[in-house]
């Protein structure tokens, strides 16, 4: 290899300059494929480029951990606005081994306030803003409010939240690698292993991800908009008021499946129940069904099997097994 | 005339092990840029034209990734610093118009490789007001565009707006901001740590 000499046109200051234009475009305007593969193909020219790039990367994404970390509000005395959140604390042992080394940092910090649900449950958690989220079955949160802040994390599982808007004081969900920013809303979150759904209701929220990689990019969502989001994908979807009523039917309790496989309804049961279901046979789990359920009412999810689609069920310790 | 570092003596000895591209960034970023204070103080120190230091820390960087790419250095601040040696000394070499004091001290290499780096002395906990440092060495316009997109969440048009100004504009300051922070994140903490 060429040695790489000072002297090559053009310095580096230029290729930094042209390195943080990439990086602010993808970071804060309209970002396609074409984009993409503009930035990638300039990358590639050269090791400089790259080096420039990855610099400037590492420093943004440095300040995002630093902003979150000044959600904390590390200037401002601890007891300066009480909020009313009357509900369980988990012990910071237990939701430690869930949730993994960094939050568990996070959990010392004694402003947090973690929530959890058990397989099946459901709770309501009430702020002195009026902010309400509602978690469903076996979902970690963790929220942090400050005087000038409002930040929550997603651990797993689902919550959905009506936000009292306050443009003075940020609202900021963030589960895995992304986040959301309120715009005065009514939205839900759904974090399942590798994959992320937010759906909004009401209001705007913009979606995006916490580290600008370059898989990344962000979304201004509109009532109706539901994104789904896995390590490497993030696409948007638009549904009717009555599919996204569904999406929210656990909120009364209820499973509601419109035309669902029965592999992705037998999901949505083991959710909600320690009693799992299993579909041993592919063909059946392509069935596909309608119908409305109580989330915790798997027999009624059984008699349907058997009576309707005629199958076998099985009861074998802690799973349900249904085949031919 | 000092003589090289030489880059198989123990210190700076590969391990061997070759990274893909990919590995490169992460090595790149976890290992690399936390010694860059301590590499621009060195380059300050030993360079008297201020105006070749960027691209002096650019050649560094590259001959660093490239060695990397094919054998992974055991110890990367060694490695760095007899690396930036290294080009300095070839440097005064191949431009004999570059007059001889322009490399000051040399020899005085050891004792900044084992100098404690800046980025041993910020902590963890210092981080937060190490941006908020940051943020307040930016321009006004910078800054309240780099705000508003990294903790309000605004896109480039709703700062725009906000801001009352054309997007282009905004992307200057974005670009500027963001320059301007990496330099101030890696380049220079020992500067803010002397601020009260």
């Amino acid at each position: 290899m060429s040695e790489p000499g000072l002297d090559a046109a053009p310095g580096a200051a230029d290729i930094e300059a042209a390195a943080s234009v990439w990086l602010q475009r993808r970071n804060f305007w309209d970002w396609s494929k074409e984009d993409q593969a503009g930035l990638d193909a300039w990358l590639s020219q050269s090791m400089a480029h790259q080096l420039a790039y990855w610099r400037l990367e590492a420093a943004w994404n440095r300040t995002e951990r630093l902003e979150a970390l000044r959600s904390a509000g590390s200037e401002t005395p601890p007891q300066r606005k009480t909020w009313s959140a009357p509900l369980k604390i988990a012990a910071a042992l237990g939701i430690s081994a869930v949730i993994g080394v960094t939050a568990a940092y996070y959990i010392m910090k004694p402003r947090d306030r973690v929530f959890t649900t058990p397989v099946g449950g459901r709770e309501i958690v009430s702020f002195a803003d009026g902010t309400k989220i509602e978690l469903n079955t076996d979902t970690v949160l963790r929220a942090r409010m400050t005087t000038d802040r409002r930040t929550i994390w997603l651990e797993k599982g689902e919550a959905y939240f009506q936000v009292t808007h306050d443009a003075k004081h940020p609202f900021v969900v963030f589960a895995g690698d992304h986040r959301i920013t309120d715009l005065g809303t009514k939205f839900l979150v759904r974090r399942d292993p590798g994959r992320l759904e937010v759906a909004l209701m009401e209001g705007r929220v913009r979606f995006g991800a916490v580290d600008a990689s370059p898989k990344s990019k962000s979304a201004l969502l509109v009532p109706g908009d539901m994104v789904t989001a896995t390590a490497s994908t993030m696409f948007v979807t638009h549904r009717s008021k009555p599919a996204l009523a569904r999406e929210l039917g656990w909120e009364h309790g209820m499973l509601v499946f419109d035309n669902m496989t029965l592999a992705d309804a037998a999901n949505e049961f083991n959710r909600y129940n320690r009693q799992k279901l299993v579909i041993a046979d592919p063909a059946v789990a392509r069935l596909t069904i309608v119908g409305t359920f109580h989330t915790t009412d798997v027999k009624a999810f059984i008699d349907v099997a058997e009576d309707v689609f005629r199958l076998h069920v099985e009861t074998n310790g802690n799973e349900i097994v249904i085949s031919r | 005339m000092p003589k090289k570092f030489e880059s198989d003596s123990a210190d700076a000895r590969p391990s061997g092990a070759s990274m893909n591209a990919f590995e490169l960034k992460a090595w790149f970023v976890r290992e690399v840029l936390p010694l860059e204070a301590a590499l621009m103080q060195y380059l300050q120190h030993n360079w008297r034209n201020k105006s070749d230091i960027a691209d002096l820390r650019q050649d560094v960087y590259l001959r660093v990734c490239e060695a990397a790419l094919k054998e992974t250095p055991l110890q990367t601040r060694q490695f760095l610093f007899a690396t930036a040696r290294n080009l300095l000394i070839d440097r005064v070499r191949r431009e004999q118009v570059i007059p001889i004091e322009a490399v000051s001290d040399l020899d005085a290499l050891d004792v900044a490789i084992d100098a404690p780096g800046p980025e041993r002395i910020v902590a963890a906990r210092d981080e937060l007001r190490l941006l908020q440092a940051a943020l307040d060495k930016l321009a006004p316009r910078c800054r309240e565009a780099i705000v508003m997109g990294r903790i309000e969440g605004l896109s480039g048009r709703e700062i725009a707006a906000r801001m009352g100004v054309g997007e282009p504009t905004v992307s200057e300051h974005l670009a500027k901001g963001m320059r301007a922070l990496a330099d101030i994140l890696y380049g220079d903490p020992a500067d803010l740590r002397r601020r009260p």
